[in-house]
């Protein structure tokens, strides 16, 4: 189910209102139908994946959880017996069982993932190379469709199992409650990755109806539909046709489609999780926010901090801190500090993690060459900022310019335009039509050409510009209000006409300006097949 | 508790005025189809009319630009109507018959075959221009849910802003000033052009490999029969006399077949048109065939009414009064409507006014089966 | 506490680490800067720092680094 279609809202006010009529204790279970209801809704088969994933993770979780309570019922009795040793060598043994467990899990699932997702992938790299080697022979695709959000609810998942390994939280001992975590709607289609720990408070509790926090949570959806109806789906029609036709437009129109893009994906993705959030929050649920004003950051790093959070922490926890501080590369560091020097050594464990991070990163956004080299390029970027941070510092103790508004506006604009170039990957059909067309922003350079009249010619009329220069004027206001305070909170604190007037003016704008119904594309969220 | 029924009262009067409000602007956005597309208007305007017509016709342009029921009434004292819209498929004839039914009970219902051809869905801009017009009942739910294409959904018809929120850009006049009540343009259905423009070149339909008629089709048609029969209706398959689409001998067979199989009369105008109607074909059409002009219709109209006044028993109410004054300002509106086309005519060369640029888009529709 | 101490000041000349209690919430050191410093910190007090021991509380000033590498001393 698309967010922005009549079943989805229809399902919302069914959901709205058996929730809060229904006794209380029975809201989550509720919610679970619902989620299993939503799933199906693509199709029946393919909730088959999602409940072979809720089952055997719950059952290896359990089995884990379990051998942490032996664990501690077997010390505490023999407290008095064991020696420092012998209780080391009893927990490492309890420990090299769980792993294996987790492992086991680990490879199911994430198994799973592979094979649904990229399969094919692997298939046709392979039927190239056997095409290079001339063998005559050939591998046939699998044809596997993945089904909704696999990407995100494994992920979420095998967070959940590893923090069970870690012992951050007991497991979960009702089944059915997991299985809610595994499955709850909004974060089917695009996210916030979850993390147990911070979602089954409000996710299992019982909910009262409380007027602040559902009107919250209705002007956030409002908002996301706004930003999906009236600037993504109107902007996509034109990102499509520049990128569509890279014979075409070349040059100037390569800016163009980078910045029609970065708009695109904003709205939309950003809109999606407003909506994701914000039906969360009418059900009394307090999902984590996923961005924070990107395009204001002044750095890439700082923008990976903004930009899609929950995927970043997540793969902050899970990849990056275990394997940059696991045993083994600690020991390669050594060596390579007794070999190569400090200044080296010192940064190996850092490089291999972040390039391992970047690969993994790029592959779960997609089973194509073009995301790998996007994942590798934004590698590469922070880790020659990070390397560049003696030669800044040296700058900005020389220059104190730092703190300027000019100097912090250049790099709030530098970094939009660095996020755009590298996140064009996404669009190009092949990563080598990517790189030519970067080519050709300087060769077939020519600022006039935008007055050409192509810009009229993309899908977009001047009145749709009219539309979106306001929008995008809009949400520009909202965010930058929203450094201060919360702005639904000021928007809380107006008159209650002027208050009313806005929602009105914004469904009303919804309902006209939307870029939806016969004659418009209807557009995916550009996150949902993953 | 004062304060809380007073915020309950704001809150349900702020509602109701935001949805006075959004009513307002979906009536301002509708299509008026004053300047352009008339038949837009079409299906709509039947509602504001006594309802006491002994034929009632159904069907496509066929019906609608070949036939005057002023003709009818002047010249054999017969009431009709037409019920007929652009590209009407033949659920939605049926749908429309059958809402027709709950107002009143006509003694014959004419039906013109050549929708036959379409057993499926065709083009959304062509269900607008039936459906919208409809008043929210079960029979137009039923014939949206016939209607619908892929990329359409229900709450489209019954919230119209929905589909027409994207005329954002083009809202006119024409909008604002016909948003509570439009003039007539119809004459009782009757879509009324006296420009001509002579038949050129006809090409033959294309050979298939099936010519049959789709199980959809005869689906509607077997349910318009047994309507008809239920209420005692005489109900006449006919083929208008237009020259395209092209109606081919073996789909004339199927129906002369059907109205045997069913106790129906089937006439096929089209074969009668030149020699037995007086049709001219370079004098009597305003688009090269597609459709008859006032000239033409008004003969087939003359042809057709003998028919109907002898072998169908029609009454003659031109001296019964109810009649007379209802008629009589039929009547001098159509007299009107013709004076005022032939000043244009005059003046401009062409129909300005009345649609005379969008007749032809249903002249591209060369569709298939 | 010391050598923690210089640990941190190789990393971020510039940072009064002795009084700072917000490195992770201000993000002062990042987790490049975390990894550096498990990496040196493992190195010179010869114990291993786990994954799950990993979170702002016990990096957020050098006090409460201190402490953690007391506690892993101390369970070696």
């Amino acid at each position: 189910m698309l967010f922005t279609s009549y079943e989805f809202i229809l399902f919302l006010v069914l959901v709205f209102l058996l929730y809060y009529l229904i006794p209380k204790r029975f809201q989550w279970i509720l919610l679970l139908i619902a989620s299993y209801v939503f799933y199906s809704y693509t199709g029946i088969r393919y909730l088959a994946y999602i409940l072979l994933t809720t089952i055997s993770t719950y059952l290896i979780s359990r089995l884990i959880g379990e051998l942490f309570i032996t664990q501690e019922v077997y010390l505490k009795e023999n407290k008095a017996d064991l020696s420092r040793e012998e209780r080391k060598s009893y927990k490492a043994k309890i420990k090299k069982k769980q792993r294996k467990l987790l492992v086991l899990c680990l490879l199911f699932n994430f198994g799973i993932l592979a094979v649904l997702k990229y399969s094919d992938f692997t298939i046709n790299n392979i039927n190239s190379v056997l095409d290079l080697l001339r063998t005559g022979k050939n591998i046939s695709p699998l044809g596997f469709v993945a089904p909704l959000g696999i990407s995100f609810y494994t992920f979420q998942t095998m967070g959940y199992i590893i923090d069970v390994y870690r012992g951050k939280h007991p497991y979960e001992k009702n089944i059915f409650k997991f299985g809610l975590f595994v499955s709850f709607f909004p974060q089917l289609i695009q996210g916030p990755i979850s993390r147990f720990d911070d979602l089954k408070d409000s996710l299992f509790a019982e909910h009262s109806f409380d007027t602040k926090t559902i009107s919250f949570g209705l002007q956030r959806i409002l908002w996301g539909f706004f930003k999906k109806l009236v600037i993504a789906d109107r902007l996509l029609p034109a990102v499509i046709t520049i990128v569509g036709n890279p014979d075409k437009y070349q040059g100037v129109y390569v800016l163009v489609g980078m910045f029609f893009y970065a708009i695109d994906l904003y709205a939309d993705f950003t809109g999606g999780i407003d909506i994701t959030i914000g039906v969360a929050e009418v059900l009394g649920i307090t999902l984590k926010e996923n961005f924070l004003r990107p395009y204001f950051s002044k750095s890439i790093t700082e923008y990976w901090r903004r930009w899609h959070i929950t995927m970043g922490t997540w793969f902050k926890d899970y990849i990056f801190f275990p394997i940059s501080v696991s045993k083994s590369m600690l020991n390669l560091s050594k060596k390579c500090r007794k070999r190569f020097g400090d200044a080296i050594g010192k940064r190996i464990p850092v490089y291999l993690a972040t390039i391992l991070v970047w690969l993994t990163t790029g592959i779960w956004h997609g089973a194509a060459w073009n995301f790998v080299v996007w994942g590798l390029l934004n590698c590469i970027v922070i880790l020659i900022s990070q390397e560049c941070i003696p030669l800044y510092n040296r700058f900005h103790s020389r220059f104190k310019v730092g703190h300027t508004f000019y100097y912090r506006l250049f790099q709030v604009v530098r970094t939009f335009w660095l996020m755009s170039f590298i996140r064009i990957l996404d669009c190009y059909r092949d990563v080598g039509t990517t790189f030519r067309m970067y080519g050709t922003i300087f060769t077939r350079w020519n600022w006039r050409d935008l007055f050409n009249g192509s810009l009229l010619e993309l899908g977009l009329t001047m009145a749709d510009y009219m539309v979106l220069l306001f929008a995008v004027l809009l949400i520009l206001w909202v965010s930058l209000a929203s450094r201060r305070e919360s702005f639904r909170e000021r928007l809380a604190s107006w008159p209650m006409a002027l208050r009313y007037i806005s929602y009105f003016v914004l469904i009303i704008s919804i309902l006209i300006f939307g870029a939806y119904g016969v004659g418009y594309d209807s557009s995916q969220f550009i996150y949902s097949q993953f | 508790m004062k304060i809380k029924s007073k915020r309950i009262l704001i809150n349900i009067s702020a509602v109701s005025l935001a949805l006075l409000v959004i009513l307002f602007i979906q009536e301002l956005f509708m299509p008026k189809y004053m300047s352009e597309i008339p038949e837009g208007n079409l299906v709509e305007e039947y509602y504001k009319e006594e309802k006491k017509h002994d034929v009632i016709f159904v069907g496509d342009c066929e019906v609608f630009s070949n036939i005057s029921p002023i003709t009818l009434w002047e010249e054999y004292g017969i009431t009709s109507y037409i019920r007929g819209s652009a590209q009407q498929l033949i659920w939605q004839s049926y749908y429309l018959l059958e809402e027709t039914l709950k107002y009143e009970k006509p003694k014959v219902v004419v039906f013109n075959v050549l929708s036959m051809k379409y057993n499926e869905p065709q083009k959304e801009a062509y269900n607008r221009l039936t459906l919208d017009g409809m008043k929210l009942s079960k029979y137009k739910i039923n014939a949206i849910k016939a209607s619908m294409m892929e990329d359409e959904d229900l709450i489209t018809y019954i919230f119209p802003l929905l589909r027409y929120h994207s005329r954002w850009n083009d809202i006119g006049s024409e909008d604002f000033k016909y948003i509570f009540s439009k003039d007539k343009q119809s004459h009782n259905g009757y879509l009324m052009r006296i420009d001509v423009k002579p038949v050129g070149y006809i090409p033959k339909g294309r050979v298939m490999a099936d010519y049959s008629f789709g199980d959809n089709s005869y689906y509607y048609l077997e349910k318009m029969t047994k309507l008809c029969k239920d209420n005692d209706i005489e109900l006449i398959l006919i083929k208008s006399p237009s020259v395209y689409p092209y109606w081919y001998p073996q789909w004339n067979q199927q129906m002369v077949e059907f109205a045997k199989d069913n106790n129906l009369t089937y006439i096929n105008f089209l074969d009668k048109a030149e020699d037995e109607i007086g049709i001219e074909y370079d004098k009597d059409t305003f688009d090269g065939g597609l459709h008859l002009n006032l000239s033409g219709a008004e003969k087939f109209t003359r042809y057709f009414g003998e028919i109907l006044s002898n072998d169908f028993g029609l009454p003659d109410h031109r001296n019964e009064e109810e009649y007379k004054e209802i008629w009589q300002d039929k009547v001098e509106f159509y007299y009107a409507m013709k004076e005022d086309q032939e000043r244009e005519l005059k003046e401009y060369g062409y129909l300005k006014s009345y649609g005379a640029v969008a007749q032809s888009i249903e002249g591209d529709d060369k569709s298939n089966n | 506490m010391d050598e923690i101490l210089e640990i941190l000041e190789g990393l971020h000349p510039e940072v009064d680490f002795e009084t700072c209690t917000s490195l992770i919430d201000d993000k002062i050191i990042d987790s490049f800067d975390i990894v550096t410093l498990i990496s040196d910190i493992s190195e010179e007090f010869d114990i291993t720092i786990p994954v799950e021991e990993i979170i702002p509380e016990n990096f957020n000033s050098a006090k409460s680094i201190y402490a953690l590498v007391e506690r892993l001393l101390e369970d070696e």
